[in-house]
């Protein structure tokens, strides 16, 4: 789970992390107040969505998709400056190397003070799946995308591992404050802040903090000047507080939906819709729909005990993709009963009059039973022994070439 | 012989009067499992009823292991206690026996309660975790065998491949693939789609490189990490068996999870071409179908010479 930067920022101010002033805001006149509050010469004005790149983003808008704006992201030197970068970044497109074409609505504006930077680096904490541990990354190279640093400079990106058990100790702080390059005031302001980190990090159960840039200000403190967080969702149990920061409108709304029934679904471009128990398995449906010269119009894995409600909630989030142009349903059945999943197809299929192609493999307990639900119903549904069959059958009843 | 559980393993279940862990500790049994009991904090002293027997529950994991000397646990603990459950059982396997497999099931899991829980384990060398969000591990055996987990039984046959898989329904196609060649299995790991678990694919290897029992190795990986790629590279060294892959996940668009938790291409990185890649580069017989894995399985045992 993302949350918008000025929630980042929130969050660090609360646990010690150093960050500047600033204003979230959703209007002009909010913004323009802000500015007033603030009594900074300079502040910057930033738009606040679920994805990176705002700096070097364009503004589009909603209608007529006409270029707003360049940079999502803008320094304003004057009320009138605010004026006008706050009326040209809300409610207009923003569209970043990370949105994709379509872009992001920009709802949320944070307003905040300028700060004398002498230098920008970065620092991120996320889980190392390989070493089992929270790794921290750190770069002279703020500012630039980090990606590009560890390709190009790998001796620039400096690494540490926290052992879970003894925690971040003091000589990893030291170390990695010196090999930034940082001395003095600086230092002691970076190792204040790596390890109010960490203690948020675990806090919080984070999945990732990233700060691009971290900026060391001309009187040597340590600020950061972005907050990008996200949330393990797994822990959601524990922090009821997320409900009240979590911004629904940057998630899919029928991706929600699905969750809520125990489903997880996952949207995709192509038009044969997918029915799979398994998150595995449901993936190699698609493949293999993709394999067999079709297009998946979805990833949706109904879970291991899905019942006949949530087959047909399946269904009508499938079909709710005007895309889609034929079904492919693929169960293995373990705990789940084949003859479950047949009924609760059938049910489906004649609760919502469905008028595509429908493609259904059983295999597992009680497949016997399942086909044989299936042969004696009147519905046009074709059945298939394995995977492969299955996605050329479907494959070739919506009008493709196997 | 079989890996890490053998058919007659004495097997405990956490969380066994709970619905989950009582549904599964009776398909446990039924299938031929040596179920010797289970534990739920609060409940010790009380018994469950297993296809038709009475089975004995204990408050504590060191009660539990002193009385039955059990080889395993398996965990149906829910999210919020099921680490706790994990290091409980590491800690009484270690004290009591100094070895011990614990088998988690539970799904969604805090990725940071696992990182603790890890490292956890990880101190105590006998012990072995398999989890969690996996389907657990079975060893079948003549006439029943060793489920510890979720998977259907009846799927299986005790044989000479030995199947290790990130996924739960996708290693049943595995299994399922094996037996349309008529080869049984020897051990089946789901090692589980968490980004943070214990056993992972390079162990798997190494235990089924020493098993007299299995001949030849199925592997079954999907986005997300390297997994894979590692436990290539280290195949490709240490290895001798066949094996055959597949990943899951080359329609999967970046950035977005896909159902597991640890299933998602990162910065461009963990994606199934690059696994692919790595397995033909480790000499892996790859299918990009997973309803061609007999086929791919039974010419790797041919080239082998072992059909």
């Amino acid at each position: 789970m993302n949350i918008h930067e000025y929630q980042g920022k929130a969050l660090f101010k609360q646990h010690g992390v150093k960050v500047v002033e600033g204003v979230h805001c959703t209007s002009v006149s909010a913004a323009l107040d802000a500015y007033d509050q603030l009594q900074s010469k300079v502040v910057a004005v930033k738009s606040q969505i679920h994805a990176g790149g705002r700096g070097k983003g364009n503004l589009y808008s909603p209608e007529s998709r006409d270029l707003v704006m360049e940079g999502g992201v803008k320094i304003a030197f004057s009320k009138e400056d605010v004026e006008t970068y706050a009326t040209n970044i809300l409610g207009n497109v923003l569209v970043t190397k990370q949105t994709g074409d379509e872009g992001k609505v920009v709802n949320h504006l944070y307003v905040e003070s300028g700060c004398d930077i002498a230098h920008e680096y970065y620092l991120a904490l996320l889980v190392d799946r390989e070493q089992k541990s929270v790794l921290v990354m750190a770069s002279t190279e703020g500012g630039m995308d980090i990606e590009e640093v560890a390709e190009e400079t790998p001796e620039l990106l400096h690494k540490l591992n926290i052992d879970p058990n003894a925690g971040l100790l003091g000589y990893q702080i030291r170390d990695l404050g010196l090999a930034l390059g940082l001395q003095g005031a600086a230092h002691k302001s970076f190792g204040k802040m790596l390890k109010a980190l960490y203690s948020l990090f675990l806090m919080e159960d984070c999945a990732m903090v990233e700060i691009n840039p971290l900026v060391r200000s001309s009187d040597d403190e340590m600020i950061a000047l972005d907050a990008k967080v996200s949330f393990d969702e797994n822990a959601e149990f524990r922090h009821k507080s997320w409900d009240d920061i979590r911004d629904l409108s940057e998630e899919e709304d029928v991706e929600i939906r699905a969750k809520e029934t125990g489903l997880s679904y996952v949207k995709l471009d192509g038009n044969i819709g997918c029915l799979v128990n398994g998150a595995g398995l449901a993936m190699a449906t698609m493949d293999v729909i993709k394999l067999y010269g079709g297009e998946p119009a979805n990833f949706l894995d109904v879970g291991g005990g899905a019942n006949e409600e949530q087959v047909k909630t399946a269904f009508s989030i499938i079909l709710e993709d005007p895309n889609v142009k034929g079904v492919l349903v693929n169960i293995f059945g373990g705990i789940m009963r084949c003859d479950i999943i047949a009924r609760g197809v059938i049910a489906a299929t004649e609760s919502l009059g469905l008028t595509v192609p429908l493609v259904v493999r059983l295999a597992g307990t009680n497949v016997d039973e399942g086909k044989a639900i299936l042969a004696a119903s009147t519905l046009n549904i074709h059945p298939a022994d394995d995977l492969a069959e299955g996605a050329q059958k479907i494959v070739k009843l919506i009008g493709g070439d196997v | 012989m079989a890996i890490w559980i053998e058919e007659d393993a004495k097997v405990l279940v956490q969380g066994i009067t709970g619905k989950q862990g009582m549904f599964h500790a009776d398909k446990m049994v039924e299938y031929g499992t040596n179920i010797v009991g289970g534990c739920t904090p609060g409940k010790g002293g009380q018994t469950v009823e297993l296809q038709g027997n009475s089975y004995p529950v204990w408050n504590s994991m060191f009660e539990a292991i002193e009385t039955t000397d059990a080889d395993a646990t398996v965990i149906y603990v829910p999210p919020p206690f099921a680490a706790e459950a994990i290091m409980e059982a590491a800690d009484a396997f270690d004290q009591i026996k100094g070895e011990g497999v614990v088998v988690c099931i539970t799904e969604g899991i805090p990725t940071l309660d696992m990182v603790k829980a890890v490292a956890f384990v990880e101190n105590r060398p006998g012990v072995r975790l398999i989890g969690p969000n996996c389907p657990g591990i079975i060893t079948p055996g003549d006439g029943g065998g060793a489920k510890i987990g979720i998977m259907p039984g009846h799927i299986h046959a005790k044989g000479r491949i030995g199947i290790v898989s990130k996924s739960g329904t996708l290693t049943y196609e595995a299994v399922a693939q094996t037996m349309s060649i008529d080869e049984g299995q020897s051990t089946c790991v789901g090692i589980g789609g968490d980004p943070v678990n214990g056993t992972g694919f390079i162990e798997c290897l190494a235990a089924f490189e020493a098993d007299s029992q299995t001949e030849a190795i199925v592997m079954i990986g999907e986005i997300g990490g390297n997994a894979e790629q590692e436990a290539a590279a280290w195949a490709k060294e240490n290895v001798t068996k066949p094996i055959v892959g597949f990943v899951a996940g080359a329609t999967a668009p970046p950035g977005k999870r896909m159902g597991h938790a640890g299933a998602i291409i990162s910065g461009g990185k963990g994606t199934a071409e690059e696994k692919f890649e790595a397995f033909e580069a480790a000499g892996i017989a790859c299918a990009r179908d997973p309803s061609e894995l007999g086929a791919v399985l039974l010419e790797s045992l041919k080239a082998a010479g072992l059909r």
